[in-house]
């Protein structure tokens, strides 16, 4: 018995400095920008990237594997905050810059399920039980993890009005300049 | 008095004496006044009327709300017919919320207590009555009135600088308003002093103004803290920072304020409104507006009821064919309208009608580098540069060159051989940088919800937790009871 314990043992603590050794040996280093980039993110984990959430996409786009634009919910305003922080600079004139998508909830069509509300990572959806639920625009990115999960098909993406807070001139067209 | 020179500037032709001659006329009330939410700089206000009540005119529409904002009046007596969106007077043509008032044609003033002598009054009581009665910039900056009196009683004011420029082409309003109010607006002046508790002000007035030089100077006369002076009529004159520099020398800082360099600026038009407001109690509720432009039939200076729309001004003069642009404010810096169904606002110095004469013509070539835009900016930018980046959308880049300094002034856009649209290169670049702080903003916010989300998901999954471990604990003491018995 007293045997069986101390082998045990021993062989438990050279394996921990083994094991030790080795962490310090082949210790990868976590490039301090992932983190930073990863503040960056809006950090709703929604996938619109392609990748599982926020932390991967930033690995991601530290390795240089992913574009710097590959966030939509995050903008032109994300591209540039991402260029300053790993010194890349990026052509933002040619990303996508269709309005801003909302999710809208079809009063019609809503039997108040609450299943979007639980899917929904910013909270965006209000509403109870048996209760026509409502969007918020000021919180709703426009990832769409609602929609796939609207049993009924009562949500859409729609295209964000503008108003006369969020108009912009539009750049002129000119052909030569 | 010595007077400086501000840098760049522009001779547009004046235009003037299309309606300088036309005396200020009462618009006649129209069928409906239709009255928006926010017709100044800051938060919109809040309607307090209900739609069928009868109102009398200057009773209060609308509360301001919060610390930037200004309350809105009825123009006239009558009743409330809707609180709904109707157009903005923006070039956008998108909707505000809108009180629609339909005159009862008795046009009776509510009833206000009125001050025995003003300058017996404590000089915060200016402000507080000025900021009652709705009063903003009226030279088209809307900026609230009394927040920017508030603001000099506690800073180093040297100077009130009452600005008289209308440096515009067509606008004659403040010009009739000098000839024919000079009084009441002297008097204004005065009262807007003492509210500051400084004894000086200087009135700029723009050399091809006359009459509006000499009824001002007149009425000035015996008041030694008051000086009129002419300033050379140059584009941009009546802009704030160009008007400082050439009454007194000083520059205000980039992206700083008139109050830095010790002057508070105020228009005629305002210094009248708050003659109004003092001396009687009178909210901001008409102001004067002049229609003018080639597509103009007869070209006036109208007194206007705030709400009136674009189209009853231009039915009143009458007007031949359609215009080809139609504008609110100036033609350098004034709002090119959607249409005519637009109301008055507060900071409406004019409606314009142009006709194909009198617009610019030739289409836009590239860029010479003849440096002519360089030579005029009033603020010493170099447009060119600022428009390539503007361009390629480095937003950073327009930004090191100045951009937010731009005044959107059009001096460069006008002299350009290449009829280059730079003015409007800036605006769309503003724009830009606009969204990029507000998408900021809505990433910071989704990040704050993530993370409320998050706290919130795991003190649920606690109280689940918490909750089984009692159930548990509960059944458990009921199997050692019924094990006990
Ligand atoms: S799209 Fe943006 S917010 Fe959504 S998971 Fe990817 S990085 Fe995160
Ligand atoms: S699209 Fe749906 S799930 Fe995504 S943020 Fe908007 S409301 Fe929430
Ligand atoms: S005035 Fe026009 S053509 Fe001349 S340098 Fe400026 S932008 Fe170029
Ligand atoms: S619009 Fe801007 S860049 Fe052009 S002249 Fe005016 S201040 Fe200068």
């Amino acid at each position: 018995m007293l045997a069986a314990v101390l082998s045990l043992t021993v062989l438990g603590l050279a394996l921990g400095w083994l094991l030790g050794l080795a962490a310090r040996r082949f210790r990868v280093d976590v490039d301090p920008r992932v983190a930073q980039v990863e503040a960056l993110m809006p950090g709703s984990q929604c996938g619109q990237c392609g990748f599982p959430g926020c932390s991967p996409a930033a690995l991601a786009v530290v390795n240089g594997e992913a574009p710097l634009t590959l966030c939509p919910p995050g903008g032109k305003a994300l591209v540039e905050a991402l260029g300053n922080t790993l010194g890349i600079s990026v052509d933002t004139s040619a990303m996508n810059d269709g309005d801003p998508q909302l999710a809208r909830v079809d009063e019609t069509i809503c039997i108040g399920c609450i299943k979007c509300l639980r899917t929904c990572p910013t909270d965006a959806i209000v509403g109870a039980p048996k209760q026509i639920h409502v969007v918020m625009e000021r919180a709703c990115t426009g990832c769409g993890a609602c929609i796939e999960i609207c049993p009924t098909g009562a949500l859409a993406l729609m295209e964000e009005e503008p108003t006369l807070r969020t108009w912009r001139w539009a750049k002129p067209q000119l052909v030569a300049a | 008095m010595k007077l400086f020179r501000f840098r760049g500037g522009i001779h547009p032709p004046s235009r003037k004496e299309l309606s300088a001659g036309s005396a200020i006329e009462t618009m006649p009330l129209p069928e409906r006044l239709y009255i928006p939410m926010q017709q100044h700089i800051g938060t919109p206000a809040e309607p307090a009327v209900k739609i069928g009540q009868h109102v009398l005119k200057g009773q209060l529409l609308a509360r301001a709300s919060g610390a930037l904002s200004a309350p809105i009046h009825a123009p006239t007596s009558g009743w409330i017919r809707a609180v709904t969106d109707f157009t903005a007077p923006h070039p956008s043509g998108l909707p505000i919320l809108t009180v629609v008032l339909e005159p009862d044609g008795k046009d009776e003033w509510d009833e206000f207590p009125l001050p025995k002598d003003p300058f017996e009054m404590p000089p915060e009581l200016i402000a507080e009555r000025v900021a009652a009665a709705g009063i903003v910039g009226m030279g088209g900056a809307t900026f609230p009135t009394a927040v920017k009196l508030g603001g000099a009683t506690n800073k180093h004011i040297h100077t009130l600088l009452i600005n008289g420029g209308e440096c515009e082409p067509y606008l004659t309003c403040d010009d009739r308003l000098m000839r024919e109010r000079a009084f009441e607006v002297i008097d204004g002046v005065l009262l807007i002093l003492h509210g500051i508790r400084w004894g000086r002000a200087i009135i700029a007035i723009e050399d091809n103004k006359h009459e509006a030089l000499e009824a001002m100077r007149a009425t000035a006369k015996g008041y030694g803290q008051l000086e009129v002076v002419a300033v050379p009529t140059l584009y941009p004159m009546g802009s704030e920072k160009q008007l400082i520099k050439t009454v007194t020398g000083l520059e205000v800082p980039a992206g700083g304020l008139a109050a830095q360099v010790g002057v508070l600026v105020q228009n005629v038009a305002t210094a009248y409104a708050v003659h109004e407001a003092i001396r009687y109690g009178r909210p901001l509720v008409r102001r004067i507006v002049t229609v003018s432009g080639g597509a103009v039939r007869d070209r006036r200076n109208l007194e206007v009821p705030i709400g009136t729309l674009v189209d009853d001004l231009l039915r009143h003069c009458g007007h031949d064919g359609e215009p080809e642009r139609l504008l609110m404010g100036g033609p350098m810096m004034g709002t090119v309208l959607p249409h005519a169904m637009v109301p008055i606002v507060k900071g409406s110095n004019g409606v314009l009608a142009l006709s194909k004469p009198e617009l610019p013509e030739g289409s836009a070539s590239p860029c010479i580098r003849c440096g002519s835009c360089v030579r005029v900016c009033p603020v010493g930018l170099m447009p060119l540069e600022l428009m390539k980046r503007a361009q390629n959308n480095d937003l950073d880049g327009a930004q090191d060159y100045g951009l937010s300094d731009c005044l959107s002034c059009g001096t460069c856009a006008y002299v350009c051989p290449a009829h280059l649209p730079l003015t409007h290169y800036f605006n769309y670049a503003k724009g830009e940088l606009a969204a990029r702080a507000q998408q900021k903003r809505k990433n910071d916010y989704t990040r704050q919800l993530v993370q409320a989300r998050q706290a919130r998901l795991e003190r649920e999954a606690q109280a689940k937790a918490a909750a089984a471990a009692k159930r548990k604990a509960e059944r458990a003491a009921k199997k050692a009871q019924e094990a006990e018995a």
